[in-house]
This record gives structure tokens, C-alpha cells and sequence, in this order.
């Protein structure tokens, strides 16, 4: 749209204010060019207040500066790798869709930079889990016989991506082999088709040997390995995710020179760039999240600054909300723990999302679809229930 | 004033050294300026020698936090939001805790309204040792009869010392409210481009803070502060509005986030107030009230993270509050310090000469982990902290902050050797590697405990009833 100086003042004769949404005014050539989803703006005094008839002075107050606002957008010389994670049939792999995350170039998303939403991935794992609070257990026990049972349920309820984690094979716990692991991995390739997160015991002796053996088995399907971390042979991990084609997750406990250590060590073991995604261990709300809340936002401030070796996406494992007494204990005093637990793993996530996580790793469905809304708001995809917002004082 | 280093502020200093501010040079003063435990009125020479004058003035202009601080309430109980000076808490560390204030409606039947009034008063629940409380109600002239405004701003003065928040678009319900509660400097909610004038005039003529009210607008919002300053007031909060999860409410978190950007790395004066946000709004909705308050706590969390200064609720659920309380203490935790508890020998239950010692270290989460699962064990023992400076006990042993010579120091300094007669002590199964040491150190026997609290009871049970009793 182009309006010429005339046709904006005859506009004006006739009115005495006028609002232009969405519009950025540049005062030399008055080209009035039309921005998606700016801030509605009042058009400064573009005349001589002669000029413009109708318009009313402000008399009652003193003379008041003029006040302009801009966005207060600003430069960044870094910016965050964009993984992508899954692959379709044409690339080789067998999902219907892939998901792509990170690739910020900006802190804020009012900045304009924030190609990709955050997703969330729901934990499968490969064995019952008994152990689970309560309202875990309600939303998931009728599922957890069957791994592939339990990921196309997930997939119902919203999951973005989805994480199987093999804990059986720990010698710890039921010493599965690793091929009978691998077969799990097919058997839930085949009932989803989004995209996988493969996670593995923590056992640093057999992670190893699994992700080989996954990586092979998933060729191609672009899964996302987690983790590997400073206390295993991680050079295996990388390997073989190069090898087959997959990601890696770099996966350190609260310590952003370890971070940088253990990213900087699987890129020089050869894992492209565009392959690693990072977790900085998340500590439940109450116990350390503080910790990680501003881990996160030192990764992503970092990586804006142009710090390359911090400069991924970062993955968090929300699930240890459930951890935290709070979200799962029968106490009286703090109310019903059916609605407590789902909101501590929500604010849980919430936090780290608002830090800058890129993957949520989630369990409790209403929590999903809380932090999805939240999602959906930021990136204007929500319209929500209209209301007029004085009217909080009538409610 | 995050960026500003002791050396920058020692310039505008007396320099005199004279220590009569409490500090031991100029420069460790400048240190406590910094660390916000010391004001610039303690250095005597400063406020008084009227050759320092322009020093003085830059100085102020120096530590003044770019988002200001402003106090709600007087006497008993006040609340004190902004103060901000950093955009991320490591870079120094947040101030003012995000205040919570629960509304109530003039409409509700006078004793209910007492009653609830008293309940956000008593509000009160512990967390790792710290008290978590409400601060402040407010009242909403939802009647529409300044009258019945009236009544409610007296039954709430009457029956608690909260802070206030007057919430009404009508300067004439304000200044019924404002007379009555005269001597609490309430907040007034809310100055808008209608009512600014006559507003303006009740905050100055009571010397109130005030709300800037302009939903959806940061240019709107800005001219109406600027007419605020122009007018005199200078205590201001500001109101971008908020909706309900949509993305409206999307919005009103990126205007937050603009408005304290434009303060702290654009020094944009007139955005330099405290934020506050009305989670109340999911309410709205037309939910049923477990899915409002859920959605209220969800909305409230976001805005606490996107640097709300001052919310209002309405839910007063314990499942609601509790997380975003603890969302709350987790944020506005100083990184400079862990929250910690004393360390000495506590004593848990009605311990005697027989009873356990068991050791852990003073990071407060640790502490009230392991005394609560004693505590619910029914374990009657004695508790010897160590000061590793905060840190749990794995950090601790990891960096070395929990050592055979400072368990030594903690015996000693305990008194725990007159307070029973055998020389045993428990130790977390994370520090077993440190037993020995131990042992040679003191002379005591270590017994290496389990590596979760949760099984200290069990652990007593089996090792210390059966044949460790000394
Ligand atoms: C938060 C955290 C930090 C915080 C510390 C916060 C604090 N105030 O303590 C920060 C970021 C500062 C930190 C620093 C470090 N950390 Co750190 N940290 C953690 C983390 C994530 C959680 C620790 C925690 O808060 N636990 C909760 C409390 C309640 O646990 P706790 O005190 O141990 O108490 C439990 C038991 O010990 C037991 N218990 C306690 N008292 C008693 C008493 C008796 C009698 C008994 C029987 C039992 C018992 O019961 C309690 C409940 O289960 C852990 C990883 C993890 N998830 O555990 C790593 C971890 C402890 N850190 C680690 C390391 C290496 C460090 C650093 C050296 C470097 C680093 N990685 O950052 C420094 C060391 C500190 C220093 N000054 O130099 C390693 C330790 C490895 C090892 N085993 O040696 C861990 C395990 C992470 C890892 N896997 O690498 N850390
Ligand atoms: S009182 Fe003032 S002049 Fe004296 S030591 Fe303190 S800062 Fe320096």
C-alpha cells in the first residue's frame, strides 16, 4: 500500500485522531509499508498542528516529550544450529514428517528469529513402570506392556516426537541384549511416525554397545541418541550416528564448561555440526531449577554472542519434575496431588522453555498440552477465548 | 548499575577512608553499594559536606537500579517491588521477589469478605526453611457503589495489615478507598487516558503509588507515564494487560519483556517501573474453577518469568499456589548464595546419650531433605551440620567442601561429645569415600549411611538399634 502526502492529509481534515495498525512509518518519503504482527502505533504529528484541522491541542498538561516506541530488537553475531530430527521417505527414513528445532537468531521471538517452535517429546520406556506416581500410572498403565502400544498413545495425545528409553538393558535392571532392545526400537519405528529420540540406561559400559547396535537397526531414520555423556565412550556414540545417520544428544549434570568441553570433543570425533543437540540436566522445580533455568539462558545468550561451541539446541528431560515430593506425595496441606503433579511437570516446563529449550521431554498428557498451548501463544497460533481485559474487576 | 564495577563508584567517593559508614575503606564500600547491603546515606561526609555535592549527584545517578523501587502498604507489613538491575539473575541477582496479591470483591457479603481477607493475611506455608507468604489484597469495585467500595476498603483495613491494591476505573470509588485507607499507602489501580487527571491528583494528594493502565500498547502506555511524571507522580507500575492463554497473552509476555529491556539495556526512563500482571483473567474463561486456577497458576508463572514485579490471583489453592510460590523462591534465589541453615548440632525428636549422630551439610534443600525423612521415620537422633558453604553433599565432596578436618572442626565446635556417650557418626553414603579420613582426623567410628535420606530410618533399624548402640 502507498499513500502520496495529499491523501494523507485530506484523510486527516476530516478526523481527529488517526490510528494506523500495523504500520512503520518512515518520515522522509511517508512509504507506509504494512509489517506482519507489529504493535498497533499512533501516528506521530506528521504536520503542524495548523496543518491539521480538527485536531485538538492537549491543553491541561505540560509540555510532554514525544515518545516514539520501537521494538527494542537487537543484533546478534551468533546464532543456534538447526537440528533436524526424523526422516522422511524420500531422505531414506520412514517418518511422516520431519521436525526441524533450533536455528535462533534472535533471543526473543518478537525479534523476529525464532524459525522453529519448541516440541515436545513424551518418554516411552521399554519395561512397565510400577514405580511411577500415581497420576502417572493412571495415564499410562493400561499402555505399558507394549512399548509400541505406549508411543502410538503418545503420538494421540500430541506428542511432537517421541523418546524410548531402553533402561532394561542396564545389567542393574534386566540386562535385556541388546539386540531384543533393538527389535523394541523397529517395533516402535513401525507404530508411530514421528520422529524418535532413543534413549539408553546411563550404564556407560553397554550405552555404547546399544546405540551401535539402534543406530544400525534405525538407519537412516535420523533418531536423535541420548545421550552421550563424559563418563562413557562417547567417540562410539558419534561414530555410529554418523555412520547411520542420526543425532547426537550431548549430555553433561549443570556445568556449562563441562557443556562445552564434551560438545567440543564430539565435534572433533567428527559429528557435523547440525547433528548435536545439548541437555543441560534439568533439576526438578524446588530442587535446582534455578540451576538449570539460568544454564539455559547462559547456552542461548552465549551462542547469540557468537560462542560456537554452545551454539545448539537444548533438549530437557521435564520428567524429573515428577521427582520433587511436591509433585507426587499425599499431603494434605498442599492440596490434590492429581492436579499438583500435572502443574509441576507444566511450570516445570514452562521454565525451561522460556529459557530457551528447544525439546521438552514429557510424560503427564495435560502437562503436554498446557506447555503446547503456551507455545502456540508466543508463536501466534492460538486464538484463545476473547475477553476484554477491564472487565477482570467485574469477574 | 550490574555493570558497574567498586573501582567506577570509588570515584565519587570522599575518599577519606574515615570508615565512618561501617565499612573499612572507601573501597569496600563501594563493594557494599554494589552488593545493594549499604546505601550511599551511610557515608556520612558524602550526604553532609556540601563540597561533595556533585559527587553525590552522580553517585545517586550511579546506583539509582533503572527499574525503580517502589514500596505498597506502610506500618506493619509493606511490600516492596522493582529494584531490578539485570535483565538475568546470574549477571547479579534479582531483588524484590514477584509480589502476590489475592483479589477480593466488594460485593461479597461482609463477613465473608473479613474472612477471606484474614485468610490471605495468615497465608503462610515453609519451604526449605523459608516462610512463603501472600502480600497484598486486592479489592475490586466490582458493585459499582462507591458506598459499598467504601465498606470493603474498611473491613479489610480492620481485619488485616496487608498492603492494599484499590481497583476501580472511577476516580470517585478511589478516593472513597484512598480516604478510608489513608495512612496504607494503597496501590492505585488503575490511571487510563480518561482518568488521568483526577487520578494523578488523588495519588499525589495521598501519596500513593499508582498503576499506568494501557492494555495491548507500549506507545500508549509510555505517553500515559509521561503524563503521570509531567503531573509529579513518580511512583508507578505498569500495566500492559493480560489475557487468557491465546496469543494475546503471547503478546503480553514479549511486552514485558520489551519493557525491561527498554530499562535496563536501553535506558528508557519512562518504562523504569516495576510490571505487574492480573493472572486473574483466567477467570474469564468461563472454565470450572480447577481448570481456571490451573490455567491462572500457568499464566501467572509465565509472567513471573517474563518479569511481572506484582500479580493478582484469585485462587487461593494450595495445588495452584504451591508451584508457582516454589517457582517463585526458585527464581529470586540470590546465585551468589544458596539458601542455607546454620551450621551446628540440631537435634531431631527427643534425643539422649544413646541416640544417633548423624552428619549432613547446611545447603538448606539437604538439611530439610534429610530432617524431614528422619523426622518422618520417627527417628530420635542428634544432626551435626556442616558449613560446605551451601553446597549439597555431592557438589560438596565433588569440589572439596566437605573434608576430614571440617567434620572435625564441626565436633568440636558442636559440643556433641558431651551430649552422648558413644563416639559413632553416620555419614551420608555419598561421602563414604572420606571415612577414613575421618576416623584419623577425630577418632570417632564412621559408620557410612545410605545414599538416600529416605532410608535413614531403615538404616537405623537394621545397623544402629541391632549393634551399634553405644
Ligand atoms: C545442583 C548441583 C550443583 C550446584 C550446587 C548446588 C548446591 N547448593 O549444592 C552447583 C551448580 C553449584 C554444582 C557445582 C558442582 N558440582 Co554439582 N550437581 C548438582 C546436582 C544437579 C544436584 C545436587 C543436589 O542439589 N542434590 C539434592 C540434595 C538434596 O542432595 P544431597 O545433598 O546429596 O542429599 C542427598 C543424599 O546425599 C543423602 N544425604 C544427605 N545427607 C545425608 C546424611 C546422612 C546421614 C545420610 C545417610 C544420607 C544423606 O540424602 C539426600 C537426599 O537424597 C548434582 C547431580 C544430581 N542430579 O544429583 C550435581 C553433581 C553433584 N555435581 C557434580 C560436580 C562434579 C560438581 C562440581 C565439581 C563441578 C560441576 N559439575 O559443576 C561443582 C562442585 C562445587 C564447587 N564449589 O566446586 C557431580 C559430582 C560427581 C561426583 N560424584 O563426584 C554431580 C553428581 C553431577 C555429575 N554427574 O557430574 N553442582
Ligand atoms: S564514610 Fe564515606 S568517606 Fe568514610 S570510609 Fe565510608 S565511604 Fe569512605
Amino acid at each position: 500500500m502507498k499513500l502520496n502526502l495529499e491523501d494523507i492529509i485530506r484523510s486527516l481534515v476530516d478526523v481527529e485522531d488517526i490510528e494506523l495498525e500495523n504500520v512503520e512509518i518512515d518520515a522522509e518519503e511517508l512509504i507506509i509499508k504494512v509489517k506482519q504482527a507489529m504493535l498497533p502505533l499512533v501516528l506521530p504529528q506528521l504536520q503542524p498542528q495548523a496543518a491539521v484541522q480538527g485536531a485538538k491541542p492537549e491543553q491541561k498538561l505540560e509540555a510532554l516529550p514525544e515518545i516514539t516506541f520501537e521494538k527494542p530488537v537487537k543484533e546478534y553475531r551468533g546464532y543456534v544450529e538447526e537440528v533436524t530430527l526424523g526422516a522422511t521417505r524420500s531422505e531414506g527414513g520412514t517418518r511422516g514428517k520431519v521436525i526441524k528445532i533450533g536455528g535462533q537468531r534472535t533471543l526473543y521471538h518478537f525479534e523476529g528469529g525464532w524459525i522453529n517452535k519448541p516440541v515436545v517429546s513424551f518418554d516411552v520406556f521399554d519395561i512397565p513402570q510400577p514405580q511411577f506416581p500415581k497420576a502417572l500410572r493412571e495415564a499410562w498403565g493400561e499402555v505399558w506392556d507394549s512399548p509400541a502400544e505406549w508411543a502410538r498413545e503418545a503420538v494421540k495425545r500430541g506428542a511432537d516426537l517421541v523418546t524410548i528409553h531402553l533402561v532394561s538393558t542396564d545389567p542393574k535392571v534386566k540386562d535385556t541384549p541388546v539386540s531384543e532392545a533393538a527389535k523394541v526400537v523397529e517395533e516402535v519405528l513401525q507404530a508411530v511416525d514421528v520422529p524418535l529420540v532413543v534413549g539408553g540406561s546411563g550404564n556407560p559400559e553397554k550405552d555404547p554397545v546399544l546405540f551401535e547396535k539402534v543406530a544400525e537397526v534405525a538407519e537412516n531414520e535420523r533418531c536423535l541418541l541420548a545421550s552421550a555423556n563424559l563418563d562413557l565412550d562417547h567417540e562410539r556414540i558419534v561414530k555410529a550416528a554418523v555412520k547411520y545417520n542420526h543425532n547426537v544428544l550431548s549430555w553433561v549434570s549443570l556445568d556449562i564448561n563441562d557443556q562445552k568441553t564434551l560438545n567440543r570433543l564430539l565435534l572433533e570425533e567428527g559429528l557435523p555440526r547440525d547433528r548435536m543437540v545439548q541437555d543441560p540436566t534439568t533439576a526438578a522445580l524446588g530442587y535446582g531449577l534455578e540451576y538449570t533455568y539460568t544454564m539455559i539462558e547462559r547456552i542461548k545468550l552465549n551462542a547469540l554472542k557468537g560462542e560456537k561451541e554452545l551454539a545448539f539446541p537444548v533438549s530437557c528431560g521435564v520428567t524429573n519434575a515428577w521427582a520433587a515430593r511436591e509433585a507426587w506425595m499425599n499431603v494434605a496441606e498442599w492440596g490434590p496431588r492429581e492436579y499438583r503433579g500435572p502443574l509441576w511437570e507444566t511450570i516445570n516446563a514452562l521454565a525451561v522453555m522460556l529459557a530457551g529449550a528447544d525439546i521438552m521431554m514429557m510424560l503427564h498428557p495435560s502437562a503436554v498440552q498446557a506447555i503446547k498451548s503456551i507455545i502456540d501463544s508466543i508463536f501466534g497460533d492460538l486464538n484463545g477465548v476473547e475477553i476484554k481485559y477491564e472487565d477482570w474487576l467485574k469477574v | 548499575m550490574a555493570k558497574v564495577s567498586p573501582l567506577e563508584i570509588y570515584k565519587y567517593l570522599p575518599g577519606l577512608n574515615c570508615k565512618e559508614c561501617g565499612s573499612d575503606s572507601c573501597m569496600a564500600f563501594a563493594s557494599a553499594l554494589i552488593e545493594r547491603s549499604k546505601s550511599y546515606e551511610d557515608c556520612p561526609p558524602l550526604v553532609k559536606d556540601e563540597k561533595y555535592k556533585d559527587k553525590l549527584e552522580k553517585l545517586i545517578e550511579l546506583v539509582t537500579p533503572p527499574v525503580k523501587e517502589i514500596v505498597i502498604g506502610a506500618g506493619e507489613r509493606t511490600c516492596t517491588i522493582g529494584g531490578e538491575e539485570v535483565m538475568y539473575r546470574h549477571e547479579l541477582t534479582f531483588f524484590n521477589p514477584t509480589a502476590l496479591f489475592i483479589d477480593v470483591s466488594d460485593d461479597l457479603p461482609a463477613d465473608e469478605l473479613a474472612e477471606r481477607v484474614a485468610r490471605i493475611s495468615r497465608f503462610e506455608i515453609e519451604r526449605v526453611g523459608q516462610k512463603l507468604r501472600l502480600d497484598g489484597i486486592a479489592i475490586r469495585a466490582k458493585s459499582g457503589d462507591p458506598t459499598k467500595f467504601g465498606e470493603a476498603v474498611v473491613t479489610a483495613v480492620e481485619n488485616s495489615y496487608m498492603p492494599l491494591m484499590l481497583c476501580s476505573f472511577d476516580p470517585e470509588h478511589l478516593e472513597v478507598g484512598l480516604e478510608i485507607a489513608i495512612e496504607r499507602r494503597p496501590l492505585i489501580y488503575a490511571a487510563t487516558n480518561e482518568n488521568v487527571d483526577a487520578v494523578a491528583e488523588l495519588a499525589l494528594k495521598h501519596n500513593s503509588p499508582v498503576v499506568a493502565h494501557s492494555p495491548g500498547d507500549l506507545q500508549d502506555l509510555l505517553e500515559l507515564v509521561a503524563k503521570l511524571r509531567s503531573k509529579g507522580v513518580e511512583d508507578i507500575v505498569l500495566d500492559v494487560g493480560t489475557y487468557p492463554l491465546g496469543k494475546k497473552f503471547g503478546e503480553c509476555l514479549e511486552n514485558m519483556v520489551m519493557l525491561r529491556r527498554l530499562a535496563i539495556e536501553n535506558g528508557e526512563k519512562l518504562a523504569g517501573y516495576p510490571i505487574m500482571g492480573v493472572p486473574l483473567v483466567a477467570w474469564l474463561n468461563g472454565d470450572e474453577p480447577v481448570k481456571a486456577a490451573m490455567q491462572e497458576c500457568v499464566i501467572a508463572s509465565a509472567q513471573l518469568l517474563r518479569y511481572a514485579d506484582l500479580l493478582v490471583l484469585h485462587s487461593m489453592d494450595m495445588f495452584s499456589l504451591l508451584p508457582l510460590l516454589t517457582l517463585r523462591q526458585n527464581i529470586y534465589t540470590d546465585p551468589r548464595v544458596p539458601i542455607q541453615v546454620d551450621a551446628k548440632l540440631y537435634e531431631i525428636g527427643k534425643p539422649d546419650e544413646n541416640s544417633p549422630v548423624l552428619l549432613t551439610t547446611n545447603f538448606a534443600l539437604t538439611y530439610y531433605t534429610v530432617a524431614s525423612d528422619i523426622e518422618a521415620g520417627k527417628v530420635d537422633c542428634y544432626l551435626l551440620v556442616v558449613d560446605t558453604e551451601g553446597l549439597a553433599v555431592e557438589p560438596a565432596m565433588a569440589g572439596a567442601k566437605l573434608t576430614g578436618s571440617l567434620v572435625k572442626e564441626a565436633i568440636e565446635e558442636s559440643g556433641v561429645a558431651k551430649k552422648v556417650k558413644h563416639r559413632k557418626l553416620i555419614i551420608p553414603g555419598m561421602a563414604a569415600r572420606i571415612s577414613g579420613e575421618i576416623e584419623d582426623l577425630t577418632g570417632w567410628e564412621v559408620l557410612v549411611g545410605p545414599l538416600d535420606s529416605s532410608r535413614i530410618p531403615a538404616f537405623i533399624e537394621q545397623k544402629w538399634k541391632s549393634n551399634g548402640k553405644g
